[in-house]
């Protein structure tokens, strides 16, 4: 076994001291280790942003950075939005523009949408294409998502008619 | 029941399954963890194809942590082949047994304590390959003296058939003319997110196997695995599993299943194997038809269509896993929306050193369309008429439904003209081509593409076996448990997983509609495959008609009781109890009225209350059949309805085109669909504007190409590109419905049509964008580098 460092996370305010392979990729110590398997693999690549977290507020691609350089840092992942058994509102726009079919995709689509909105919280619509175009989804045409962002934004197309 | 009576089958009712998607709280393959569970990866051939001379594991067997290694020679003692749907002697194991036929094919797999030490493992597996020569182009793969890809077959080209159907002689002579396209259709990728794989448990005293796995088939072909598994069929037991999209890809999952379970058998330890996307890309169930067509169209002067002649070589890689179902899957919708008497299709299917065919959204029919389209196009610009006008002139009519179309197939119902006027109106077709007109004044190449189209729905499996003179399967059925507690809750129990598609929604849907409560208090659950009743799971949209017709054949088995019931209780007779509003109660007389809770405590737990003679408790299951299969003829003159859910759609799209770049620019889209009656719009809406975004990768990006050495080119997202959300436009979704007279509620599937219309109408926009230049498209994904090339050869 090769040797393992001791690293330090917070994921969703749960404080853990863990030792990890140098190799390891955050995704990996987030779903294997910790049980969070609210984040998914999509391509390992980089490409498809399936995996993606937030970091100190930033997104990041959770199978392109390794665990050990993520030591300090704090975390939120698809686990942490919710509150009890109420939806984070972005959550609750996502259901109600149908921003999501099969799932997969849709944690990492949370992330980025919830970090859009922080730095811009009335983007218009092409910003919002613009910020998901970094993740893949393979189910909706994106329709669903771009008017689920708008509509946690406050910004209304959500409601378009079918 | 006309629509507007309907209280929930029709209205936008909030998913079922999204709470738990959206909390990152459902339960993928990849997430499933049983104590013990160690992990594979497998080591593929980077040879397209080449004798297996010698493996030596040793070094692999010596690394700490890994528990065992399996090769091609232990799947051989191991395993069976894995089912194939096809009776040519095309034998494939999970791991490749003494050649390598497509790079990317599994060699040897290893299960450790954890995905890093199995890659680990693998790298250190040495295998001495023998070059053969390479096949990699169907047409040299037919040539005589090619390497054979299977030695077992007479030659590569592993089946071929003409089918015939009406006077194809008579048409063509009596035509004024004859339009001729050659077409080419290249192999795209499903590429769903979640990749596919399998965690088997063996337990080797009970001698049973647990399996959790994105497959769809659990429970259809779960039968066949077992074989392939070699455990009896009734310790085969396989777990639904949510699933992060499919699109046709993971039906079956024999390769991944058989890796895992062969691993598990091994070391006595459960194994989990998840592809990676490189293994997905290179070697899954997911390509797509790559075809090449030579077709023909019999047309009047006045722009009639009499008849059409395909023939079609289908480039099937290494494998005939489905055989040639993609070709019957065509085969329900040759002639289109059109009125034809005869047509003829010839199909060739080659076998080449690439990974095999599987299935992906459309199936055959996409392609197809395509081809269909892409003649009328051809019509329309050689006739000199207007290419609304052309199809308008030869759309069946709304009153000749049921349509029976040359080959046997029923077309159950159908409003083509309505289709294409709301399309029309929704584009506000004459201001486009005045802004059109205007457009190419200022020298901007914009284009206004058309394809009216069908989508066939609700598979049947009769398509496998009318090529052959032997019978086969002729069912396909689904089914739904449905009780009612003591405390009047009301749950579904199906028995084929979520596959990324809205199950569980429709099905509340359907039992809030039947006895008058809110979808969202009913409880959906999924069942394992040994407490199974048959289902064949999605695929060949049939989810929501199956689904539908399988709780309506339910409830009418749990009224039935309630009703019994409920007349004991009020003296009444049975057929005078109406369900409704919560409650059962006795025609006309309000206040003789119990709600769900008080029927269900009654039949649990009041057995003295019940009828004489009755059973407590209140469950009802059904199996609901295929609506309406018949068989073919004997001679095969006539094929039988085996894809008589018939849907339709127009779609629209308007381009623009940078001749220089080959850029497409999308600057609108209109689509509009006709699936019968519509069960829940936001859910079909997303199954469209989710199709056509595939449709617009196959248009204009993606493809599973290969080099002429065999090497494959796209083995990565930076190669295989997806659509993002900025090459899509807003989708404008407009719908007609038609219902089925054949299914409840009217209902037909709508999971396919985006993408089985789509490539066709950007084609078509695309070639009309580059009208003045003389540009002709006859093939598929229009890449920038095709399109520049194809400005190019216009412009010498």
């Amino acid at each position: 076994m090769p040797a393992t460092i001791p690293i330090g996370l917070t994921v969703n305010g749960i404080r853990h001291e863990l030792h990890v392979e140098p190799r390891w990729l955050l995704v990996d110590v987030l779903r294997d280790g910790l049980g969070l398997t609210g984040t998914h693999i999509g391509c390992e690549h980089g490409v498809c942003g399936t995996c993606t977290v937030l970091l100190d507020g930033q997104t990041v691609r959770s199978c392109l950075m390794l665990a050990a350089g993520a030591d300090g840092a704090q975390i939120t992942t698809v686990e942490g939005l919710a509150t009890g058994d109420a939806l984070h509102p972005l959550q609750a726009a996502f259901r109600d523009a149908q921003g999501l079919q099969c799932g997969f995709c849709t944690p990492g689509m949370l992330m980025v949408a919830h970090e859009l909105l922080r730095e811009n919280p009335r983007p218009s619509e092409a910003e919002v294409r613009e910020a998901i175009a970094a993740n893949l989804c393979r189910c909706t045409g994106y329709q669903g998502i771009v008017d689920a962002v708008l509509l946690a934004a406050g910004s209304g197309r959500a409601g378009a008619a079918r | 029941m006309a629509t507007a009576e309907r209280r929930w089958i029709g209205k936008d009712v909030p998913r079922l399954e999204d709470p738990k998607l959206l909390a990152g709280r459902a339960t993928y393959t990849d997430d499933v963890k049983v104590a013990g569970l160690l992990h594979a990866a497998v080591l593929r051939s980077p040879h397209p194809h080449a004798r297996i001379a010698r493996i030596d594991t040793s070094r692999a067997r010596a690394l700490p942590g890994v528990y065992a290694v399996v090769t091609g020679e232990d799947a051989k003692a191991m395993t069976n082949p894995l089912p194939a749907f096809c009776a040519e002697p095309v034998t494939q194991y999970a791991l490749a047994v003494d050649k390598v036929r497509f790079v990317g094919e599994a060699v040897a797999a290893v299960a450790a304590v954890d995905r890093y030490t199995a890659e680990d493992a693998v790298a250190l597996i040495d295998v001495q390959y023998e070059p053969l020569p390479v096949v990699a182009d169907p047409f040299a793969a037919m040539e005589p003296g090619a390497a054979k890809v299977h030695e077992a077959l007479p030659s590569n080209l592993v089946f071929e058939k003409t089918l015939s159907f009406g006077d194809v002689a008579g048409d063509f002579a009596s035509a004024d003319r004859v339009i001729r396209r050659r077409l080419r259709w290249h192999r795209a990728s499903a590429q769903p997110l979640e990749t596919a794989g399998a965690v088997c448990r063996y337990d080797p005293i009970a001698q049973k196997m647990d399996v959790w796995s994105n497959t769809n088939m659990i429970n259809y072909v779960g039968w066949l695995l077992a074989n392939t598994l070699k455990v009896p069929a009734s310790k085969l037991n396989i777990f639904p599993m949510y699933v992060g999209g499919s699109f046709g890809s993971k039906h079956v999952l024999g390769k991944v299943i058989g890796i895992a379970a062969m691993l598990a058998k091994a070391c006595g330890r459960p194994v989990k194997f998840m592809e990676d996307r490189v293994d997905n890309l290179l070697a899954s169930e997911n390509l797509a038809c790559d075809r090449f067509y030579d077709a023909e169209l019999a047309v009047t002067r006045d722009g009639i269509f009499k008849s059409i002649k395909v023939r079609v070589v289908d480039d099937y890689g290494a494998y005939f896993q489905f055989g040639h179902g993609t070709h019957g899957n065509a085969l329900a919708q040759v002639t289109g929306p059109y009125r034809m008497a005869s047509f003829e299709y010839g199909v060739q299917c080659v076998l080449t050193n690439k990974c095999q065919q599987g299935v992906f959204r459309g199936a055959g029919s996409d392609a197809g369309n395509f081809c269909l389209e892409r003649l009328v196009d051809a019509a329309a610009q050689e006739l000199g008429i207007d290419p609304v006008e052309i199809r308008r002139k030869n759309f069946i009519a709304p009153d000749r439904f049921p349509f029976k179309t040359p080959c046997g197939n029923i077309y159950d119902s159908g409003d083509y003209q309505a289709v294409l006027d709301r399309a029309l109106e929704m584009a506000g077709y004459a201001e486009l081509r005045r802004m059109q007109a205007e457009a190419r004044r200022q020298g901007r190449y914009v284009g206004i593409g058309l394809a009216t189209a069908q989508q066939r729905s609700v598979y049947g499996p009769t398509e496998f076996w009318f090529w052959y003179d032997s019978p086969g399967l002729t069912t396909a059925p689904e089914s739904v448990g449905l009780s009612l507690g003591p405390t009047g809750e009301f749950v579904v129990t199906m028995f084929s997983p979520f596959w990324g598609n809205s199950p569980e929604t429709v099905v509340a849907q359907a039992v809030g509609e039947e006895f008058g409560i809110d979808p969202a208090q009913v409880t959906v659950t999924y069942e394992d495959s040994q407490h199974a009743l048959p289902g064949a799971g999605p695929g060949g949209s049939r989810m929501t008609v199956m689904l539908t017709g399988a709780v309506v054949g339910a409830a009418r088995k749990m009224k039935d009781k309630l009703a019994r019931i409920a007349a004991h209780q009020f003296e009444a007779a049975p057929e005078d109890i109406v369900f409704g509003d919560g409650r059962a109660t006795v025609r006309g007389v309000p206040d003789k009225s119990m709600t769900y809770a008080e029927l269900g405590l009654k039949a649990y737990w009041f057995k003295l209350d019940l009828p004489a003679g009755m059973e407590s408790g209140l469950e009802a299951r059904h199996t609901y059949d295929h609506p309406y299969l018949t068989k073919p003829s004997a001679d095969r003159t006539d094929l039988g309805a085996f894809y008589p859910m018939m849907g339709h759609g127009a779609h629209i799209p308007v381009v623009e085109v940078e001749p220089e770049t080959g850029r497409v620019r999308f600057l609108r889209y209109v689509a509009v669909h006709d699936v019968g009656t519509i069960v829940n719009p936001k859910s079909l809406r997303g199954q469209i504007t989710g199709g056509i975004t595939q449709g617009i990768g196959m248009a204009l990006y993606e493809q599973s190409a290969y080099g002429p050495d065999g090497q494959p080119l796209a083995g990565s997202f930076m190669d295989y590109l997806l659509p993002t959300a900025q090459e899509v436009p807003r989708f404008e979704v407009g719908h007609v419905e038609t219902p089925s007279p054949f299914t409840e509620y009217g209902v037909k599937g709508g999971g396919e049509g985006g993408r089985m219309i789509a490539p066709a109408a950007i084609a078509s926009a695309v070639e009309d964008a580059l009208a003045p230049l003389g540009v002709r498209v006859h093939e598929v994904p229009l890449t920038p580098e095709r399109i520049v090339q194809l400005v190019e050869a216009a412009r010498r």
